[in-house]
């Protein structure tokens, strides 16, 4: 009962922080949003019973990606967005009606294809979040992805050095 | 009745821990400071405190009561919200992290801790890393250069020991078997509950850690943050009267905790020294066996307290390409070399069916 009511409360808070980032002109404040957004989800995983990954979001969103985004906003010194003077009602209209759209093609998926899976009980889903059951999941059904994955970032770290010792004349 | 007034207990036993866990560390907090500078007067032979109180035992005291009646300045110019957050984020962070450090237990009774958490080691190491927020964010929000410039070193400083520090952690793990600190400690109780503790079977993950945990606190000599030469104070140049308070407190209850953390990993944590043994022989149990625990795990965490302060008024700092090459050069190639050792010699004992793994159990 208390789980389900703290889902509720971090789902809001994530998408006042989501709302917030949007709406925000300053680029710190935008980052500030952004790290609430981080926290409120690795809050939800840990009402669902998975603490590993909602620990890890933290370690790794949290705590290094949005510490890298707001180190390099800070070192920008970027100035304020100007803020928005009207707001353009028909823009309002167009979203919203987009939105609807796409919620009635989504319903439609779910309806014809039964794409939502059945919940996993919460022992299964504690199970499945366990270090070493993941550990081996990783290490044996998925291995060649894992590969896969290992093998892009390294070409992407390679990348990121190309670019930083390319002399820009 | 004696329902009710259990039901009561309950209720109330946790909140009450909690409340005097967080009040020891406050008082912990004070104590560190008198011996920061009782050490410090040591090491640089002079008298040190000694007017308020006896041997000036009530000088941090004195200190906290002169930062409460201080006026508390938020520039104009800067961001007034999170300037006052980001004292708060670092004091609320640094208390938090010892919820998941047991304090005693044995393998039967299980441990006495605040929050028995499966994943107790991450938990710390993301506690660790989002404390980065509270410097970075006080430097950004007092718009003046110094901040800033003191902000963005500690950022970046945090961010590349922190793979060092998670790699020396992983070599815990791999021993243990698990992410939660209780077994980790556990883990390390035999070979008479001395020579099984990682310092012994890790010596290496020990050294990386503590140099880690050194860096993550920006203690001298990594307090690149805040050197004075260069950056008047700081992130906290712009912060007065308690605010510039709880940079102080949250500043000595890091390096409790990190001196906590490093007994608890790599020194046995709460096992007392030959503690099977004494089991075995004295039928040592109970709560006299608790009452000792909590000492030990006290005792090991002044130590290293105590070596941290020694480190500080010793070495002197860093230059910012040392730190960086420290940090990238050596630490974490030294560290994930580690990693592949500890894995070789777990995976050799597996193999061999020993239970154990300890250098000593050869």
């Amino acid at each position: 009962m208390l789980e389900t009511f703290l889902f509720f409360v971090f789902a809001v808070l994530s998408v006042v922080g989501a709302l917030g980032m949007l709406i925000s002109r300053s680029p710190v404040a935008a980052a500030l949003w952004m790290v609430q957004v981080m926290l409120a989800i690795a809050c939800l995983y840990l009402t669902l019973n998975a603490a590993f990954i909602g620990v890890v979001q933290v370690l790794v969103y949290a705590g290094a990606i949005m510490v890298l985004f707001l180190f390099v906003i800070m070192l920008l010194n970027l100035e304020d967005m100007p803020s928005v003077g009207g707001i353009d009602w028909r823009k309002v209209v167009a979203g919203v009606l987009g939105v609807a759209v796409l919620a009635q093609l989504l319903a439609l998926v779910v309806v014809r294809f039964g794409a939502i899976p059945d919940a996993p009980s919460a022992e299964e889903a504690v199970a499945a979040t366990d270090v070493p059951y993941l550990g081996v999941a990783l290490l044996t059904e998925h291995a060649f992805t894992l590969q896969i994955v290992g093998v892009l970032l390294l070409a992407a770290t390679i990348g990121a050095v190309v670019l930083a010792k390319k002399r820009f004349v | 009745m004696p329902e009710l007034l259990v039901s009561i207990w309950e209720a109330v036993d946790l909140p009450l821990a909690i409340f005097l866990v967080i009040n020891l560390l406050l008082v912990t907090a004070s104590l560190l400071v008198y011996a920061e500078r009782v050490v410090s007067a040591f090491i640089q032979e002079r008298s040190g405190p000694n007017r308020v109180g006896p041997r000036g035992i009530l000088q941090p005291f004195a200190d906290v009561f002169k930062l409460i009646f201080k006026e508390d300045i938020v520039p104009t110019a800067g961001n007034g919200f999170v300037h006052s957050l980001a004292p708060v984020l670092m004091v609320v962070i640094a208390m938090s992290t010892v919820a998941v450090i047991p304090f005693a237990g044995t393998a039967e009774a299980g441990p006495v801790v605040i929050a028995d958490v499966s994943v107790g080691l991450l938990l710390i190491l993301a506690m660790t890393s989002i404390s980065v927020y509270g410097i970075t964010l006080a430097g950004w929000s007092s718009n003046s250069k110094y901040s800033l410039l003191g902000g963005l070193r500690s950022s970046a400083q945090m961010i590349s020991y922190e793979l060092a520090m998670g790699a020396a952690a992983l070599s815990v793990v791999l021993y243990a078997g698990s992410l939660s600190i209780f077994d980790i400690v556990e883990s390390q109780n035999h070979l008479g509950s001395f020579f099984g503790w990682n310092i012994f079977r890790n010596p290496v993950g020990f050294v990386v850690f503590a140099v880690c945990a050194l860096a993550e606190t920006n203690r001298a000599p990594f307090d690149l943050p805040e050197a004075e030469q260069e950056l008047v104070g700081g992130y906290h140049t712009e912060y007065s009267g308690m605010k510039f308070g709880m940079f102080f407190l949250a500043e000595y209850v890091n390096l409790w905790i990190a001196s906590m953390v490093t007994a608890t990993l790599f020194l046995g944590g709460y096992l007392l020294p030959g503690q099977s043994l004494l089991v075995e022989w004295f039928g040592l149990g109970g709560l006299l066996l608790t009452a000792l625990q909590m000492v030990a795990l006290v005792a090991k965490t002044a130590f290293f307290a105590f070596c941290f302060i020694w480190i500080r008024w010793t070495l002197p700092r860093f230059k910012y390409d040392q730190l960086m090459t420290l940090g990238w050069k050596y630490l974490l190639p030294i560290s994930i070399a580690n990693i592949f050792v500890i894995a070789l010699i777990v995976t050799a004992y597996v193999l061999l069916g020993g239970d154990p793994p300890s250098p000593f159990s050869l």
